[in-house]
């Protein structure tokens, strides 16, 4: 159409053509004005704890500078005394192994049970998969005072293996829900064909399901993470000793003391505590996008 | 390879009936095909077969032994979808593999029967590509493989080549057909497509509402059909349909169509038709014999004179359109003898072809 329009240049069509570029041009400038807007809106945070990390305790002190720029100097000072003089780096390990666990555990029980929910029809399934979802809607701060209870009579107060059993309340349901409907979009007769193929229910999920649905498990994965990585009222509830205590309550417990805060080292440590979720969320985010099912079928 | 049989197959949801008491014999090596409108049960017969839906009452048997309760794997069947069901994560070979996997066959074996299937379909050069990178016809060709590497005792095609464009389906047709001279296995394909059914069945089961109303080769179905259903289902463009009366002429009979239309009925045909003479029936001929005369002027009773209201030239052929008694009718003629719409045009009935109906009943007299 377009080189239609170079060879005859006729009275008609020019005017669509600029005004439709007009407009075009007015879209690209407005969505381009508010993504700025929000993109600094967002960064200022990030900015502002990266300035606080790199300033010595003196500087921040001295009140008479503007606190958005640093003056005195680029220091590593924060860095190096909250790796070497306190427990951060015992945070660090707890929440890592929390973490990991969590995510473990919640992806076995949520492919299991989305798979069951999702592809295998039985009586209440669907009542059940709705039951599921529910169960998220119930907020950590209503659920804690009981779930105090259970780890108490369990013997796991104070102890992060509370947490590794705590926190898959939060994240299976809303894992599960995310997968039932990744399991649901994948046609039927990829099940049915795996099924005359010679497959069993489990060999259909882990060679068939849990490949084609590997952006949404990934999704899952990352939800599950993000969860547990900055999971608060929790750990704020049930661990108070530091050699148990996970990133998100420690750093702050442990860097203000009455009404003293250790801005720098507080600073420093969100840094380092934000530093895994930015770096996975940068590599697993290409596979969100990646369009596996693409393909299956007629598309 | 082996024989399939149906022995009063029910299959029902909740109340709905959507096959009823159906029976089928399917010797070894023959392709059928089950044919009819959507929602006419074939291809809850075919998923029936293949172990996809439980049966309700009757029995399955292939190749002499009942599968009612086996699963899917246990009956080596293959089966091919309407939108090929192709593992996106894999490529072709593995697709076509992953069946011959599962059953623990040796990798050197594997190999040589995918090769083998490959070479078949002409396929060779897409065994390392990802279903996302092939096109229709090719996806549609690695599902076929993923079914003969098996070498099933039955193959089940589920409407293959609804997803394919016209051409394509042409094309494709010819390779299923060339593909079933070659592995020879017995064969049970579903398709609404009645040109699909005639070209590739040796014999095709004609369904309707859960119901079979015919059993035949597609020469016995396109000349004997058994119903008016068949009648009108198979042929294409359909056969035409008109009430008439019939009655006595002379020591013959003629089929009266309209105040001015009666067709003589051939003599070898008199005595099947004597007990309905005086009453109501259905005329059923076809476009294709109704032509222009083509008799050279020697008067038999069976021209008339109609009024064209759709003329559509076809190339080789030109159908046109025209009433009688307000029935619509379809004829096939010469595109030489056509005239344009509006056109008075004089057309012949090969009353050899013709077929009674009984409107009660709508069986073939």
């Amino acid at each position: 159409m377009s080189t239609a329009t170079l060879v005859l240049p006729t009275g008609k069509t020019a005017p669509t053509r600029s005004s439709l570029r007009r407009s075009r041009r007015w879209a690209l400038f407005a969505s381009y004005f508010f993504l700025i807007l929000f993109a600094i809106f967002f960064l200022m945070p990030p900015y502002y704890m990266v300035v606080t990390a790199l300033k010595s305790d003196a500087e921040m002190a001295r009140l008479a500078t503007n606190p958005w720029f640093i003056f005195d100097g680029v220091t590593l000072d924060q860095f190096r005394i909250l790796l070497t003089q306190t427990d951060f780096l015992i945070f660090f390990k707890n929440t890592v192994i929390v973490t990991v666990c969590v995510v473990a555990i919640t992806m076995v029980i949520s492919v299991l049970a989305a798979f069951a929910l999702g592809r295998m029809r039985f009586w209440g399934s669907s009542i059940l998969a709705t039951g599921i979802f529910l169960t998220y809607l119930v907020p950590d701060t209503l659920l804690f005072i009981p779930m105090f209870q259970i780890v108490k009579s369990i013997g796991l107060l104070n102890s992060y293996w509370g947490m590794v059993l705590v926190y898959p309340t939060l994240t299976v349901p809303f894992c599960t829900w995310i997968m039932i409907g990744y399991f649901q979009s994948i046609p039927k007769e990829l099940d049915e064909a795996a099924l005359i193929d010679g497959a069993g229910h489990m060999q259909m999920l882990l060679k068939i399901f849990i490949p084609v649905a590997l952006p949404g498990i990934i999704a899952a994965m990352i939800f599950a993470f993000t969860v547990s990585w900055a999971a608060f009222v929790y750990p704020m509830a049930f661990l108070y000793s530091s050699d148990q205590q996970v990133l998100t309550v420690g750093t702050v417990t442990s860097l203000i003391r009455g009404d003293v805060y250790k801005w720098g080292m507080l600073m420093a440590g969100a840094l380092l505590a934000a530093a895994p979720p930015l770096v996975i969320y940068a590599f697993l985010m290409d596979y969100y996008i990646a369009g596996l099912t693409a393909g299956a079928t007629k598309g | 390879m082996a024989e399939v049989a149906l022995r009063q197959v029910v299959k029902k949801y909740g109340d709905v009936e959507a096959v009823r008491a159906i029976d089928l014999d399917i010797p070894n090596n023959e392709f059928v095909v089950l044919v009819g409108p959507s929602g006419c049960g074939k291809s809850t017969t075919l998923r029936m077969i293949a172990g996809l839906e439980e049966i309700t009452s009757g029995d399955i048997s292939i190749g002499g032994q009942v599968v009612n309760d086996l699963p899917p794997k246990d009956r080596d069947i293959a089966m091919v979808f309407q939108n090929y069901a192709l593992y996106p994560h894999m490529t072709a070979f593995d697709n076509m593999a992953f069946g011959l996997k599962l059953r623990k066959f040796s990798k050197a074996e594997i190999k040589q029967r995918v090769e083998h299937a490959a070479r078949i379909l002409d396929i060779t050069e897409l065994l390392d590509r990802r279903p996302k990178a092939l096109s229709g016809g090719q996806r549609q060709r690695v599902a076929m493989g993923r079914a003969i590497v098996r070498n099933p005792k039955v193959f089940l095609f589920d409407e293959p080549l609804s997803n394919l464009d016209a051409k394509l389906r042409v094309q494709m047709r010819t390779e299923i057909k060339r593909v079933h001279q070659k592995v020879k296995t017995t064969t049970v394909y579903v398709t609404h497509d009645q040109v699909e059914a005639m070209t590739l069945a040796d014999r095709v089961v004609v369904m309707s509402q859960g119901r079979i109303e015919q059993i035949g080769t597609p020469h016995e179905l396109y000349h004997h059909p058994r119903t008016r259903f068949v009648a009108g289902f198979i042929g294409s463009p359909a056969m035409n349909f008109i009430p008439c009366r019939l009655e006595q002429a002379g020591s013959g009979l003629r089929a009266r169509v309209s105040d001015t239309i009666a067709l003589p009925v051939p003599s070898s045909r008199e005595a099947r038709y004597r007990s309905v003479v005086g009453k109501e029936v259905v005329l059923g001929l076809r476009p294709e014999h109704i032509t222009e005369p083509r008799h050279n002027g020697r008067a038999d009773g069976c021209d008339f004179d109609v009024t064209l209201d759709v003329v559509e030239p076809m190339g080789m052929e030109t159908m046109v359109f025209f009433t009688i008694n307000g029935t619509e009718f379809c004829s096939r003629v010469e595109p030489s003898s056509a005239g344009d719409a509006g056109a008075k045009m004089r057309l012949h009935a090969n009353v050899d072809h013709m077929h009674l109906i009984d409107p009660a009943s709508g069986a073939v007299i």
